[in-house]
């Protein structure tokens, strides 16, 4: 009854599937649900808060205070020149950015086990709308940081945005590519190794002390020679380290350790796209 | 009428019991089996999954070798016992997981619908959550739009459309979740038994509009129930499903008869002599055992149901009774049944319990067994036996199931009109 040219399938489910297809044909259909995931995300984010969307400028504001105060003059770290608060609220709004990204990126799949265990859907879609909703927050403290900046400007401090902002959307890519690929590695195994889950709250902790958020890697490089390179080859560094150069004319970063750094994100990206897929179709059975 | 869905040696492998811990030396030695091109070594021991006897492996097949086709505009019933793996079949068809071997090829779009309100999130209003539900099952924003007066008119809930649904009825909830999900333009349509909720109004509703579905607009349905009646209602063939594999595949009406004369006419459960947990220096526990005039295992609720117990006394002079602790799956005690406590010799001892029609309803039943002596219990088998209630046919209207642990047929007179 099945004649030749009914052969045509719309759609095939057999148990092997290609680890770099993205499906991005199927995520295209579906971005409209991208749209509402995010803005799911931002209502929910702060129905029933009084203070609603200014909590995403309280969180780096007191940040910054508190490491102005510890790190800038309690330990008297050294920060380039630069104004300390400026130059922290650089780093943090950066590192939140990709922390951010990579924390809820690793929890796709446990934090939705409910819903992908109900409904297909591009499992992609998640992720990415993630990655978007932080973009948005990022873009709200971006704000913040440029309003600080015109004030300390115009207060007479020596800062010297230069030609290297226009490298500013690469090191956004790259932070999101980062954070994506190594959160999806992280949620892939924690359907299986929960452990995992309990590593990556401390470990991105840890992960800032490495990457010159409260310190310029100029410091570490004079200080310990020997251990730099923990940090030099950080791939967060060097994005960081560019992002300041470019908006306030400090900064450690040369175009082989930014080149260093995309190698890193792609790989980590490529990685990432490969155990999601792989996990994606059967993680339901044993999340 | 040409193929929708084609399914060709489709099978999936389940590992059972504790996953996550030790599994890290099984996954690098399948890694390595793999790498030298072999067979996964798990896969090989794989057995038939049947629940009711305890296997040597713990990766069992919760499908094997399924092989059939659906026509365009076919409404399929899929039936079959709990664990048959109607539900890992439509798991597979929805595209939430990944079949182990074999393949599935369909034709046009699929709207699984497993939950009714999956996605639906207790903040956002009613009009935000049709959207948001509405694209996470499929449809596009522009679809959503124009179809959106009439999900609401189909819902009924106009006037708190613009409530966050955490303040709904759970009744409210359901409709608009089912109303989004009526509304869904594909070629094929999965729906799990998500019809036991809801009123009776409503879900007369949602029958209709699953008839309307399938016969009128020509769209393919596939509707899993362990409901017969709702299930000859709806679809014009079925597939049965036992033990992961495919028994049957024709008209709805054989596909149910032979679902209900499937279970073997006896089940009887002996344990082995001198095992620690059936006996003891002064009872063992020998069998259990059903026997209803048509089936056991499963047993028709509407027939007697005769349990036998065998116990050997080995020791015990004062007198002895039975109980026997009906409980819901997850352990939930329904009701005990005592025997006469009497005195019995050394020896083995039958015990016949004999519960008459209509008092169970169409539950798993998972019976314990207690051996008391002067009011102490000298031995407690838990979960010795199994037992699924199946009601075969009903008179009258309503085709869900009957909510309630037991299901009494208690006399109705009329008093004054």
């Amino acid at each position: 009854m099945n004649n030749p040219v009914d052969e045509n399938w719309d759609i095939e489910i057999t148990d092997k599937n290609n680890p770099f297809d993205l499906k991005l044909k199927d995520v295209w259909h579906y971005r409209d649900l991208l749209v509402l995931l995010v803005r799911r995300d931002f209502v929910s984010f702060y129905k029933q808060t009084i203070l609603g969307p200014i909590w995403f400028f309280i969180q780096p504001l007191f940040t910054t205070i508190i490491y102005t105060f510890v790190f800038g003059n309690l330990a008297s770290i050294p920060t380039d020149g630069l104004p300390q608060p400026l130059f922290y609220l650089a780093g943090i709004t950066a590192w939140n950015y990709f922390a951010d990204c990579f924390t809820k990126t690793s929890t796709v799949f446990t934090a939705n086990a409910g819903l992908f265990g109900k409904v297909y859907f591009p499992r992609l879609i998640v992720p990415l709308s993630i990655v978007v909703s932080n973009l948005i927050r990022f873009a709200v403290q971006m704000l913040l940081f440029i309003g600080m900046m015109i004030i300390y400007w115009g207060r007479g401090a020596s800062l010297h945005p230069n030609i290297y902002l226009l490298l500013f959307p690469l090191l956004l890519l790259l932070m999101a590519m980062l954070g994506l690929g190594l959160g999806m590695i992280i949620s892939a195994m924690t359907t299986k190794y929960r452990d995992l889950s309990f590593l990556v709250t401390f470990g991105i902790q840890l992960m800032m002390y490495l990457t010159t958020v409260i310190y310029p890697l100029s410091v570490v490089e004079s200080k310990y020679p020997r251990y730099a390179w923990l940090v030099k080859y950080n791939p967060m560094t060097s994005i960081i380290e560019a992002f300041r150069y470019g908006f306030l004319g400090q900064g450690t970063f040369t175009m082989l350790s930014l080149s260093i750094t995309t190698a890193i994100t792609i790989i980590m990206l490529l990685i990432g796209i490969v155990v999601f897929n792989r996990v994606e179709r059967t993680f339901i059975d044993t999340v | 009428m040409p193929a929708a869905i084609k399914v060709e040696n489709l099978s999936k492998a389940y590992q059972l019991g504790e996953i996550g811990t030790g599994t890290i030396s099984r996954d690098l030695e399948r890694f390595w089996a793999k790498m030298r091109g072999k067979e996964d070594p798990f896969l090989k021991i794989g057995e038939v999954n049947d629940r009711t006897t305890k296997g040597d492996s713990n990766i069992v097949w919760g499908l094997k070798d399924l092989d059939f086709e659906i026509e365009q505009g076919a409404a399929v019933g899929i039936i079959g016992r709990n664990g048959a793996g109607k539900s890992t079949l439509l798991k597979i068809l929805s595209r939430i997981t990944s079949p182990t071997a074999g393949s599935i090829k369909i034709k046009g779009r699929v709207a699984s619908l497993l939950e009714v309100g999956t996605g639906f999130h207790p903040e956002l209003s009613g009009r935000e959550n049709i959207f948001l539900n509405g694209a996470i099952l499929g449809m596009r924003k522009a679809e959503i739009k124009r179809k959106f007066d009439e999900i609401v008119n189909f819902s009924g809930v106009e006037r708190y459309i613009d409530t966050p649904v955490k303040r709904y009825s759970s009744g409210m909830y359901v409709r608009l979740a089912f109303a989004v999900a009526a509304h869904l333009e594909s070629e094929i349509l999965v729906v799990d038994e998500v019809l036991a909720v809801g009123d009776a109004e409503f879900q007369k509703k949602c029958l209709g509009k699953m008839g309307d579905i399938s016969k009128g607009e020509g769209r393919t349905v596939l509707f899993v129930s362990h409901n017969m009646t709702a299930v000859k209602a709806l679809c014009n063939s079925g597939i049965l499903l036992i033990n992961g594999t495919l028994a049957q595949h024709d008209e709805i009406q054989n596909v149910v008869n032979k679902y209900l004369m499937a279970f073997s006419p006896v089940s009887k459960i002996s344990f082995v002599s001198g095992n620690l947990m059936t006996s003891n220096n002064l009872v063992e526990l020998n069998s259990i055992e059903v026997i209803t005039e048509n089936a056991a295992g499963g047993f028709f609720i509407n027939e007697e149901l005769s349990i036998k117990v065998s116990f050997t006394n080995k020791a015990v002079t004062s007198p002895i009774n039975i109980n026997l602790f009906f409980n819901t799956p997850d352990g939930t005690n329904i009701f005990v049944t005592c025997s006469m406590g009497r005195e019995f010799s050394k020896g083995q001892v039958t015990l016949k319990c004999s519960i008459p029609a209509n008092v169970l309803n169409d539950n798993i039943y998972s019976i314990d067994t207690m051996i008391v002596t002067n009011s102490t219990p000298i031995l407690f088998v838990k979960e010795t036996l199994i037992i699924e209630g199946i009601e075969p046919h009903r008179q009258g209207s309503w085709l869900e199931k009957f909510p309630g642990l037991i299901k009494p047929l208690f006399e109705w007179t009329v008093e004054g009109i």
